[in-house]
């Protein structure tokens, strides 16, 4: 087996002393959900996976706190064997910050528990259902060459999965996410069978086609199994041999990758998919030092393998800046020399533009990293830190655990593989804002170069020439509303996520108030950047149980016009006062003085540091911001 | 390999998947004498063999073993 992927190289290897690490685990004076992230941050294999996941389940038992992972419930349907599964699902969750509670129902009871209110999976109120199926749970009938009996078999497939999907959505409303098939590997014809209609192999093609419309279509979540299975290849893949003594629907030497791609897809749901790439230069970008070789010795020529490779590197970065992962520099370098080769040399795809922040120096790395961090206002959390250096990587490990350091082979033709392999960038959705986002926190950079010139703040404000938009939630704006409301830390009063069904509840429900607001300047559209849903508490009383920003545009006093829409729309509906709650976490001090600053005032306040305010509505006039106000209904 | 390189071989990978230190490996022994010694964990027990000795067993073979003393012929004619 190609060990890249199943062995998860992109991790660190298993330390040796990991058996008496997991027997301290807990006793000593550390964070429990840290340390067992910590371990489970390394290339474990089955018989690892399934030891860490015994302490957690005792951990769980005795009642200890899994902090500051997040709690998330997964009930799994599947026609096989997964009790091998579950294990390496709760472990590899761990190493995504996701403390993972799987409802397992009984062996291939798939349709009952879907579609019976009061099943095993329907009563335990998941967050999440997988459909964990391979193509022995499909009813496909062969019809060699019949288009039409073809169609006919995959229109009954997709039916079956939708009613199964249609069950979950009318009793539990989890998120369903959906499995493509691997195909057999067996073929019948031989090649034909990719053509011919009615065969096993263009059935599945066609299965699997549907199941990706239906879920870009419906907000479901897709685990493209299939792909998986062709990048390890389907032979490595299909044990027949397992399957038959076990019913195993795939090798178990591959239980840790399919884990590891489960356990992404879940923490992308929660929003926890990183967004920053941060670069070393020397042997990273290019070949060789670029302070001792010099703008000629350096190597990035096409036509040169190690050049090309280096060059892979890039455009894989530029690739993902495309689709709105952040690039930035850190690099042990005189600043001039290392801006060199961007500016002047002719070969390298990537230019000083597409860097969000650069940082050459002679700083350590770590340093340098909570630098980019800080002036891009996003945690370290979200950065993903390339480097060929062992010892840098080892070094911003050790100094900085929240930040994903892949380990790299020697050889630079596999590094852009290696990094795509980990998948520190896995989304579930796509919004079209997306595309831009690099561009926002590029022009914010510009926007604070002009404050440093427009002279007072409310100059700089005025000077902005900005447009804000106020809109309830709708359709259009739903996948951006989910990725916000998930994604959101420091901007954030409650930090309550909702999944994609639960937004649009509160979309249809008259009772709630929802606002999404957008705001455009004179840089561009910075798009949707915040989101607020108000509940009706008792009679008169509305209380603000989300009030989210984006941090792209601090500084700018949105709040206070949102909260004169807010209030517009609250003397419209007769309601007489606001509550809102401040719910601290480790991440949204930013925000602890929130509603002091809009003129609340304290009701409450408990030990763990929320406090409750209210706000009447009458009187109440926040100071406005110089901008124009759209009010779409 | 000789017997007793394959027994200790084989009580560390006993003791691994079992997560218990004290199992101790006698010809004997059967899944009635180990605590979680269930069809699952035989399958991971026979797969973490196979990975471990480099070899792999027939489906028959496999429904075959009754004992630690199968297990340690049938690596010692494999090994």
């Amino acid at each position: 087996m190609y060990p890249l992927y199943a062995e998860l190289q992109w991790l660190p290897p298993a330390p040796a002393d990991f058996p008496q690490r997991l027997k301290a685990l807990g006793n000593g004076t550390g964070t429990l959900g840290l340390e067992l992230r910590a371990l489970a941050l390394h290339a474990l294999d089955l018989n690892q996976l399934t030891k860490l996941a015994k302490v957690i389940g005792r951990a769980r038992r005795e009642g200890n706190s899994l902090d500051p992972l997040t709690p998330f419930r997964l009930a799994v349907l599947s026609n096989s064997t997964i009790d091998l599964i579950v294990p390496a699902l709760v472990s590899s969750a761990v190493r995504h910050g996701i403390a993972l509670d799987v409802v397992q129902p009984s062996y291939d009871q798939v349709a009952h528990e879907a579609l019976q209110p009061d099943s095993q999976v329907n009563s335990s109120n998941p967050d999440a259902v997988l459909f964990s199926l391979d193509y022995h749970a499909l009813p496909l009938k062969l019809s060699l060459g019949d288009a039409a009996a073809a169609s006919a078999t995959v229109k009954g497939v997709t039916g079956y999965l939708q009613a199964l999907r249609n069950g979950i959505k009318a009793n539990s409303n989890a998120v369903c996410i959906f499995q493509t098939f691997a195909p057999p590997v067996e073929t019948l014809f031989g090649s034909l069978d990719r053509a011919l209609p009615g065969t096993p192999r263009s059935l599945i093609d066609a299965v699997n086609r549907e199941i990706a419309e239906f879920v870009l279509d419906s907000g479901d979540v897709l685990l493209d199994v299939a792909g998986l299975a062709e990048t390890v290849g389907l032979a490595d893949w299909h044990n027949t041999q397992l399957w038959n003594l076990a019913k195993f629907s795939f090798s178990d030497e591959l239980i840790p990758l399919y884990a590891d791609h489960v356990a992404r897809t879940v923490a992308a749901i929660r929003g926890k998919s990183r967004k920053v790439l941060i670069l070393d230069l020397d042997n990273t970008v290019w070949g060789g030092v670029i302070g001792d070789d010099g703008l000629e010795g350096i190597v990035i020529a096409q036509g040169d393998a190690r050049g090309e490779a280096h060059l892979a590197v890039q455009r894989h970065a530029l690739d993902l800046r495309q689709r709105g992962i952040l690039l930035a520099v850190s690099s042990k370098n005189t600043d001039e020399i290392a801006r060199e080769p961007f500016e002047k040399h002719a070969e390298m795809l990537l230019k000083l533009e597409h860097i969000a922040v650069f940082q050459a120096n002679w700083s350590d790395k770590a340093t340098n990293i909570q630098a980019i961090a800080k002036e891009l206002s996003l945690g370290l959390d979200a950065m993903v830190f390339l480097d060929d250096n062992p010892v840098e990587r080892g070094l911003v490990r050790a100094m900085l655990p929240q930040v994903a350091v892949p380990e790299l082979p020697d050889e630079p033709a596999y590094f852009a593989r290696t990094l795509a392999a980990a998948g520190y960038f896995e989304a579930v959705t796509f919004a079209g804002e997306d595309l831009q986002r690099a561009g926002f926190y590029q022009d914010n950079a510009r926007r604070a170069s002009l404050q440093k010139t427009a002279g007072g703040l409310d100059a700089y404000l005025a000077s902005l020439d900005m447009t804000i938009t106020f809109q309830p939630f709708d359709a259009t704006g739903r996948a951006r509303i989910v990725q916000l409301i998930n994604k959101s830390n420091q901007y954030n009063l409650t930090t309550r996520r909702y999944t994609d069904p639960q937004v649009t509840e509160a979309e249809n429900d008259p009772a709630v108030f929802t606002l999404q607001v957008r705001l455009a300047d004179i840089f561009g559209d910075n798009g949707m950047i915040s989101v607020v849903i108000c509940r009706p508490a008792s009679a008169g009383i509305w209380d603000i149980d989300t009030w989210l920003m984006s941090c792209r545009v601090l500084g700018r006093n949105v709040e206070h016009m949102v909260l004169r829409e807010i209030l517009d729309h609250a003397r419209a509906a007769g309601i007489r006062k606001l509550t809102g709650t401040y719910r601290p976490t480790d991440r949204n001090k930013l925000v602890v003085d929130h509603y002091a600053r809009l003129g609340f005032t304290l009701v409450g306040e408990e030990e763990s540091g929320l406090t409750q305010w209210e706000l009447l509505v009458e009187g109440a006039e926040p100071a406005g911001v110089p901008m124009k106000v759209i009010s779409l209904a | 390999m000789d017997e007793p390189q394959i027994y200790a071989r084989l009580t560390d990978i006993f003791q691994d998947v079992f997560d218990e230190e004290s199992i101790r490996l006698t010809p004997g022994l059967s899944a009635k004498d180990v605590e979680g010694w269930d069809s699952l964990t035989h399958i991971r027990l026979i797969l973490t063999i196979e990975k471990a000795f480099k070899i792999k067993f027939s489906t028959s073979e496999i429904g075959k073993l009754e004992d630690v003393g199968d297990l340690v012929a049938l690596i010692e004619a494999r090994a």
